[in-house]
């Protein structure tokens, strides 16, 4: 039965209201971005009342020397991301697929060492990081920050997937060990094939944190050449004055990646994780 | 009909158990189970919930490692051999289609791991679909086929390899009763069809007795009788397995208390519990009065609830029910009657 009309109108209010209030900061910063000053504008109106790419240019113009600075800090952005996001997820696929299906010595211990690592803050670390990057001569290197964010990512990766696995039945491996395969067969073959959704979500996990990571980036990072985004853009909120408008539009910049990579998702994050793989 | 797959399949094979055993920790799940499936023989393994049917399935197919004993495969010890060494199928209960493949690529999966050219994949794959019914339903994946077709594709993915012997576990517990009645029905035709060896565990006693060349009878891991589904239900072994076969289920009165309430005048010695199946009970003028308590009316027959002088009793009668209430004339056939020691073993 549809419901009535009265009904229907107000939930969409409803959603209306609730879409409103989530995106006004966002409209707010893309107005800022826009508006070609560096000041806040007191004004509570979202629409912006001059364009201007001028933020935008100068944000993407940025040079240290004959470097092009933004362009560098961006790859470093991407080459982090990408790099703890296969690191995460194909380490943690291996680990959660045997700590979910096979009983081993050493099984609890070492899931309870996940957890246990992701009980702490990560800021916690740093210093103990920090030291133990500059004895490994890591520090500024991209190396040492793919290390330290796959430390975060990869329990996390593990105990998803992990879960993941275990809702899948048994029998779909026994089916393939009596088809004729072998345990690498059910797992290449069957189970990572299945996992699909499960592997979006801890792919864009994995890419999210290195992405949006700030703290450990500006305590390990001391030269502008091998900064990440997060910290590029921190460098114009200075001292005495803080250039919003810059500031604003690197945040666009930051976060068109992200959009694009949960559009490409989507249809993976929505409904994916709930399709059950045997008929009951 | 695709005759060749009739043909093929018959790469037939005896299994042996040899003091089968398995252990869960402590728990003992199976005892010591030894008896063999002939060639080309339907054995039925049946036994209530928890008995260790699947276990003992899953040994054979190698996926559960034994605790004693060995299994036999055509003569050749398998017990150490790995499940795809084994040369067996089997049908899972949640019949484990491979739920991102189509029914076409479920069906060859198994040929393909086993390398077997294109074109004779291509063959038999097509001999399976034409046999069971699915050629329509070759490109669909299994969330789109109902309950009934997933079982299918799920005995077409075993038939499809000709495997020395067949393995079900449950197969038709998840469909609705209509759809089991009918694949059992199919079921027994193609047993007959491809006279292949089948081990065919259920819980369901009227699916042992209709599709069982034989029946294992099977109780906390232990056999309790093995044999034709004739033989089981006319002698049976001890109390458990009278009482286990048949419906409605065989009247167990003490044997006692038949003598001081004059249903018969003499009892076998030793004898403690007496079994009178709901058929040997036949409606008399002259007989033993007794009351009808309840009728239950299934259109060819009734289920007559008797109360003779506190002794409960149902009859199974083909026609002429009397009325609820109504005082009954009733004869025991004698020959029909089965009698149980103190350890409701039969004597
Ligand atoms: N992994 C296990 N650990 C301990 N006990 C088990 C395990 N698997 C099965 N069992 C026990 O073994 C017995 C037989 O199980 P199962 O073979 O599944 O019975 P059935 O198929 O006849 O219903 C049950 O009592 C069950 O509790
Ligand atoms: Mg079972």
């Amino acid at each position: 039965m549809k419901p009535s009309l009265a009904i229907r109108i107000s939930i969409h209010a409803l959603l209306l209201a609730a879409c409103a209030i989530t995106l006004y900061p966002v409209a707010w910063v893309v107005k800022t971005a826009v508006t070609p000053r560096q000041s806040f504008s007191p004004s509570p109106n979202p629409w912006p009342s001059t364009w201007s790419l001028s933020n935008f240019r100068d944000v993407l113009g940025t040079h240290q020397g004959a470097t092009w600075l933004f362009g560098r800090q961006l790859l470093n952005s991407l080459l982090v991301s990408a790099s703890v996001t296969i690191v995460g997820v194909v380490l943690a696929c291996g680990a959660a697929y045997a700590l979910s299906r096979f009983r081993f010595i050493g099984r609890d211990f070492s899931l309870r060492g996940f957890l246990l690592s992701q009980m702490f803050p990560g800021v916690v670390t740093a210093i103990p990081l920090y030291i133990l990057l500059d004895h490994l001569q890591l520090l500024n290197s991209l190396a040492g920050l793919v290390l330290v964010y796959s430390t975060t990512a990869i329990p996390f990766c593990v105990f998803m997937l992990k879960g993941y696995f275990d809702s899948l039945p048994h029998e779909l491996e026994e089916a393939v060990l009596l088809d004729g395969g072998t345990h690498f067969d059910a797992f290449f073959r069957v189970i990572l094939p299945l996992s699909r959704p499960a592997l979006a979500v801890t792919a864009l996990f994995s890419f999210l944190t290195a992405w949006n990571e700030f703290i450990l980036a500006a305590t390990f990072m001391s030269r502008p050449a091998s900064y990440t985004l997060p910290v590029a853009m921190q460098n114009y909120v200075g001292d005495f004055s803080t250039e919003w408008g810059h500031f604003a539009a690197g945040a666009v910049l930051v976060s068109l990646p992200v959009m694009l990579l949960f559009f490409a998702l989507e249809k993976h994050l929505i409904g994916g994780l709930t399709e059950g793989a045997v008929k009951g | 009909m695709p005759l060749r797959l009739c043909e093929s399949a018959r790469s037939m094979a005896t299994v042996t158990l040899d003091g089968v055993g398995k252990d869960h920790g402590k728990a003992q799940i199976l005892g010591s189970l030894s008896f063999e499936i002939a060639d080309g023989e339907l054995l039925v393994l049946v036994g209530p919930s928890g008995c260790g049917k699947s276990t003992l399935l899953r040994c054979i197919a190698g996926l559960d490692e034994l605790s004693r004993g060995r299994i036999l495969v055509d003569g050749r010890d398998v017990t150490q051999a790995a499940p795809r060494d084994r040369d067996l199928a089997m049908v899972f209960q949640n019949y484990a289609l491979y739920p991102h493949l189509t029914v076409r690529e479920n069906l060859a999966f198994g040929l393909k791991m086993r390398k077997m050219p294109a074109a004779e994949i291509a063959q038999r794959v097509n001999d399976v679909a034409l046999l069971l019914g699915l050629e329509t339903l070759l490109e669909r994946t299994p969330q789109k086929l109902s309950g009934g077709q997933c079982q299918r594709v799920a005995i077409g993915r075993a038939l499809v390899r000709t495997p020395k012997a067949f393995l079900f576990d449950e197969p038709l517990s998840n469909l609705d009763a209509a759809l089991r009645t009918q694949m059992r029905v199919e079921l027994k035709r193609l047993h007959q069809r491809l006279g292949a060896t089948m081990i065919y565990v259920t819980h369901d006693q009227v699916e042992a007795m209709t599709l069982a060349d034989r029946i294992a009878v099977l109780r906390q891991g232990v056999l309790q009788q093995l044999g034709t589904p004739t033989e089981l239900y006319e002698r049976p072994n001890n109390l458990f397995v009278a009482r286990f076969l048949g419906t409605p289920e065989i009247n167990v009165v003490d044997g006692k208390e038949l003598m001081q309430k004059q249903f018969m005048a003499t009892l076998p010695d030793r004898a403690v519990k007496v079994g009178i199946r709901p058929e040997s009970i036949h409606f008399v003028a002259d007989g033993k009065p007794a009351r009808v308590d309840l009728l239950e009316q299934l259109g060819w027959e009734s289920l007559v609830h008797l109360d003779c002088d506190g002794v409960r009793l149902v009859a199974r009668v083909s026609a002429n029910a009397p009325t609820v209430g109504a005082t009954v004339g009733f004869k025991i056939d004698d020959r029909a009657l089965h009698y149980f020691d103190r350890d409701e073993k039969r004597l």
